[in-house]
């Protein structure tokens, strides 16, 4: 292959011709290239990472008659805990609430956790939007159809009160995983209604009372749990 | 005794092909490959099951470490130039053509707007050693603390930081350069305690800024 065959051009013609074989040598052409792949390989990234897309509310005020009321029974509250705990609970807060140490359930992220909750209270939008998942994969809709349909499908059936609105409420005391765990959460139930919302007096309280850990209470309530 | 002949046997092999392919391989990782930016702090994102993959251009990304330490990345160096300027100008700095030159330069950035000129004075070494010798106070990374500005009208406060002209001006910059929405990226270590999340998604809301990409990494399936 990397021969080259020289024929000594020779001028009398007389002269024996000499047959040469240059043959060049690419073992060390070959050690560079492999030192390159390797230092390519390790200096880049090939994977890009990936991003979840987070859409919070907006801080100005609502104007009059446009604050999203939610209906008690569609609501779900998770409070992200210390220590990777979880809790939650379903429908709103009230007064008769915080006395009931039954209000307040303890879970844990993942699939024996709170997923089986979400996914029983989604099972309709679930199952569509799985359908419509489906249809993207063998590609008989386009990504375009894919979110127009979901989020018709989506709001359908909030309408009907058919899917569960999650607020999803951080203590100090949880992580950043924890929050990229629970919206992880909503992304495989598929719930399409769901805010990262400020923890109240009142959920502080009910954390207060379920674990114990008056770390959970802010200084005046603290004041007020001692005074008692 | 008859001699036993040995023939001899030329070993050579041709590596013309091995070459070829190497070649090949180079050519390919050269092509695909972007290469590992270079931050100020080492941030173990948290996983999750999204498979967005992050737009590669027209990005600002916010680094920010346990402690709460919060370092920009602009992809843009033309940006980062302007906004420079522009958040110079706010606290009365303004910045020669070569120190922009040399933050354009910069991987990430985090330090006061106070200490950049200083900064910028460094050599690339000198600046490594600064932000390490820094870490642990206030001199390194960029601050979130700042005076509080009463609204007259719905009688809130809200915090005049640097953070918030960092992110007002790289925005605007990029809308004048026709480069569109500007796309803010978190890049937040998984141990990252809450309440400091909670300082730079009120500090973007309080810009209206909605809209985020949280950077995580991929999960998989066995760990589901």
């Amino acid at each position: 292959m990397a021969e080259v065959q020289a024929k000594d051009s020779g001028g009398g013609g007389k002269n024996k011709q000499k047959k040469q074989t240059l043959r060049v040598d690419f073992t060390p052409m070959v050690d560079m290239n492999m030192l390159l792949i390797t230092f390519f390989m390790m200096a880049t990234t090939l994977l890009k990472p990936q991003t979840m897309d987070l859409n919070m509310p907006s801080k100005d005020k609502p104007q009059d008659g446009q604050e999203n009321k939610v209906q008690d029974t569609d609501a779900v509250t998770l409070l992200l805990g210390a220590d990777n705990q979880l809790f939650f609970y379903e429908g709103m807060l009230k007064t008769e609430n915080y006395e009931d140490l039954e209000f307040l359930k303890s879970s844990e992220y993942g699939a024996d956790g709170i997923r089986q909750l979400l996914l029983n209270r989604n099972r309709e939008a679930y199952s569509q939007i799985q359908d419509l998942k489906e249809q993207l994969k063998n590609l008989d809709i386009t990504q375009e159809e894919f979110n127009e349909k979901s989020v018709s499908i989506q709001k359908e059936l909030m309408k009907a009160h058919k899917v569960p609105t999650i607020m999803i409420k951080a203590t100090e005391q949880s992580t950043y995983k924890n929050l990229v765990d629970a919206l992880d959460e909503m992304l495989i139930t598929n719930i399409g209604a769901y805010a990262i919302v400020d923890i109240t007096d009142g959920d502080r309280y009910l954390l207060f009372k379920k674990t114990d850990n008056a770390e959970y209470l802010t200084e005046a309530q603290r004041a007020e749990a001692a005074g008692v | 005794m008859g001699k036993i002949k040995v023939k001899k046997q030329n070993t050579f092999i041709d590596m013309t092909a091995m070459s070829d392919v190497t070649v090949l391989l180079l050519t390919f990782f050269m092509m695909t490959s972007t290469f590992l930016a270079k931050e100020p702090i080492q941030v173990t994102t948290p996983s999750s099951v999204s498979e967005f993959t992050i737009p590669e251009t027209n990005k600002l990304t916010m680094l920010v470490d346990p402690s709460g330490k919060i370092f920009m990345t602009i992809d843009n160096q033309r940006n980062m130039g302007e906004t420079l300027k522009r958040v110079g100008q706010d606290y009365g700095i303004s910045f020669t053509d070569i120190e922009v030159d040399k933050f354009k330069q910069l991987a990430a950035f985090g330090v006061p707007i106070a200490d950049m000129k200083a900064f910028l004075a460094l050599s690339m070494e000198e600046q490594d050693k600064y932000l390490k010798e820094n870490m642990g106070t206030d001199r390194a990374g960029i601050p979130t603390k700042g005076k509080e500005i009463l609204n007259e009208t719905t009688g809130e406060t809200t915090v005049d930081n640097e953070f918030k002209h960092w992110i007002r001006h790289a925005a605007a910059v990029n809308e004048e350069l026709n480069l569109g929405d500007l796309l803010l990226a978190i890049k937040a270590d998984q141990t990252t305690p809450y309440p400091v999340i909670q300082t730079v998604l009120d500090n973007l809301r309080e810009l209206r800024k909605n809209r985020y990409l949280l950077i995580t990494s991929l999960k998989t399936a066995s760990n589901q």
